[in-house]
């Protein structure tokens, strides 16, 4: 047995290699579809990314924009980092996104613009605002989809986003104000009736844009599960439990054995078990927000018992607005990480 | 042999993608991509235990996607195993598949464990996180080169 294994270690070492080179070499277009198409649309055309294939964004779009916004990702904005994927891939996947268009993608100098903010600063609260957010903070949501439907309008991205802001420059932020985005509610700033000195005010100040995101919760910090301990057994826990549940307007869905579905039944443990229950108007708010979070709905607690009693538990909510990357879920995360807390509490005292 | 099972893993971890969440979007309509991902949960040695529907009254509420469920799968003997060594873990199981319609097209996603290993210092219980990541991303990627 020993003998083999350094025989197994050295083909596992093999494989990987030559997995990692035919990554490196490859396609852009499987790379596009594995990592990106779920939020930007299998031909690029948004989701509740915005989209990617349109003309005047891969004609303004330089390859360093591209690449750092895959470095960067948009913190607090669903967009997440790729840490994970080569600069090999990176290049294949960019290479993809330029089939789209046949214009190649432009070079910019690095090279700071001297506009006036002040006037800046003017002239985005009475022609940007309205989209882009008094603060430039982007539109409520993102992109054009999941939630919303396909021909909504594209939301207007976060401009104050430290991202965005890290990976675009000057140049790249002119040339889009002049240009426009043809398809999306994006204007150029000629029909708007501004010239290139309004651009090079506009850009100014956008530069100065607070980009401070709020000091990061690391995963490591926050406890993934909210536990409780019950003073009471088993059956009296779950009872109190959906009294408690009942008493702040939701409604009890589904009581079942944990093993349920998984053992055959009458062989579950019947020590474990988990409560649904649900809000229409709460699951509705939060699936508004983000879809994705159906994937913790409806609420749940599990109860358990131990040698040592009753334990009660969830998912810990405040774990899930850095999973899903969206700030705009942390009020209902909160929302939901209290009433958690206040259930499992009232319950188990 | 434990020791030779620690390297494997130690080896294998820079290929599993560092994502916190795995999402796919399927050209397959809701109900085919339902079958598929079942289908391939049972092909990858998992039971499907449930199938949770979310969407109850979120049309009414004039949101745009009606097709909506949580499959929730997972082995029973591995289940109980961990759910006994570490009852809070509970909270996180059976493993779980979201899965709704965006029009004709259907988009599938679970959560990493990324943000439990910071708590767990256990090489047997950090290789199931492990394997079960890579379980679901061959789930997904099954459903999702399927035409
Ligand atoms: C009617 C709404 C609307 C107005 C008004 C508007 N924008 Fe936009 N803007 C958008 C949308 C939507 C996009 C995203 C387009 C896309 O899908 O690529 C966008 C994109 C941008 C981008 C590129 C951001 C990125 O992430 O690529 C910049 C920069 C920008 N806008 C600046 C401005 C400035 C400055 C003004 C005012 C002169 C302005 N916008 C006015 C809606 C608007
Ligand atoms: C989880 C969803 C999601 C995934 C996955 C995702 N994106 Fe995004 N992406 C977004 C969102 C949302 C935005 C817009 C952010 C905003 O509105 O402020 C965005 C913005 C972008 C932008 C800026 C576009 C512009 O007009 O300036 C680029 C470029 C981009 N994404 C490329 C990619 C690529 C390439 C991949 C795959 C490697 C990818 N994204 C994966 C959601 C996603």
């Amino acid at each position: 047995m020993l003998i083999h294994i350094p025989v197994i270690l050295g083909a596992v070492v093999a494989t990987l290699v030559a997995q990692t080179a035919l990554a490196e070499a490859a396609n852009g277009a499987l790379l596009y579809q594995r990592n990106c198409a779920v939020c930007h649309g299998i031909k690029g055309d948004g989701g509740v990314g915005i989209p990617l294939n349109l003309k005047d964004f891969l004609a303004v779009a330089s390859d360093n924009y591209l690449r750092a916004t895959l470095r960067e990702g948009r913190p607090g904005r669903v967009m997440p980092a790729f840490p994970g994927l080569s600069s090999g891939q990176v290049s294949a996947i960019i290479g993809h996104l330029r089939s789209w268009s046949d214009t190649e993608g432009p070079t910019y100098p690095a090279e700071t613009l001297n506009g006036q903010p002040e006037r800046g600063k003017t002239l985005f609260a009475s022609h940007c605002a309205a989209c882009h957010g008094d603060k430039g903070q982007g539109g409520v949501g993102t992109g054009v989809t999941f939630s919303r439907p396909r021909d909504a309008p594209v939301e207007a991205p976060a401009l104050d986003n430290p991202g965005f802001q890290a990976s675009v420059s000057d140049a790249m932020l002119k040339a889009t104000l002049l240009r426009g985005r043809e398809g999306t509610p994006m204007p150029s700033i000629g029909t708007l009736g501004l010239d290139e000195r309004d651009a090079d005010d506009l850009v100014t100040y956008l530069r100065q844009l607070n980009t401070a995101t709020k000091p990061e919760e690391t995963a490591a910090g926050l406890e993934p599960v909210i536990q409780f301990e019950s003073s009471y057994d088993l059956e009296q826990t779950l009872e109190n439990l959906k009294q408690a549940v009942v008493g702040r307007n939701f409604r009890v869905i589904r009581e079942q054995y944990f093993e349920q579905g998984l053992a055959a039944a009458g062989e579950e443990n019947p020590r474990r078990i988990m409560l649904y229950f649900c809000n229409f108007a709460f699951l509705d708010e939060a699936l508004a927000i983000d879809p994705r979070v159906g994937l913790f709905l409806p609420c749940r607690i599990t109860l358990v018992e131990t040698e040592q009693g009753v334990q009660v538990m969830s998912i810990n909510p405040k774990n899930l607005s850095q999973l899903f990357n969206n700030q705009a879920l942390d009020k209902a995360c909160q929302q939901m990480h209290d009433l958690y807390e206040e259930i499992m509490e009232e319950a188990t005292l | 042999m434990k020791k030779y099972v620690v390297m494997l893993v130690l080896l294998l971890s820079p290929v599993l993608a560092a994502e916190e969440l795995f999402m796919v979007r399927s050209q397959l309509s809701f109900p085919e991509a339902m079958t598929v991902l079942q289908q391939a949960i049972r092909e990858n040695g998992y039971q499907v235990s449930r199938v949770q529907r979310i969407d109850i009254g979120l049309t009414r509420s004039g949101y745009k996607t009606d097709k909506y469920r949580v499959v929730f799968f997972g082995k029973l003997q591995e289940i109980r195993k961990i759910s006994d060594q570490y009852p809070e873990l509970v909270a996180y199981l059976p493993l779980k598949i979201a899965i709704f319609a965006e029009n004709d097209e259907t988009i599938l996603l679970s959560s990493s464990f990324k943000h439990l290993r910071p708590f767990y210092s256990s090489v047997d219980l950090l290789a199931s996180f492990s394997h079960w990541e890579t379980d679901i991303q061959t789930i997904l990627e099954r459903v999702r080169i399927e035409e």
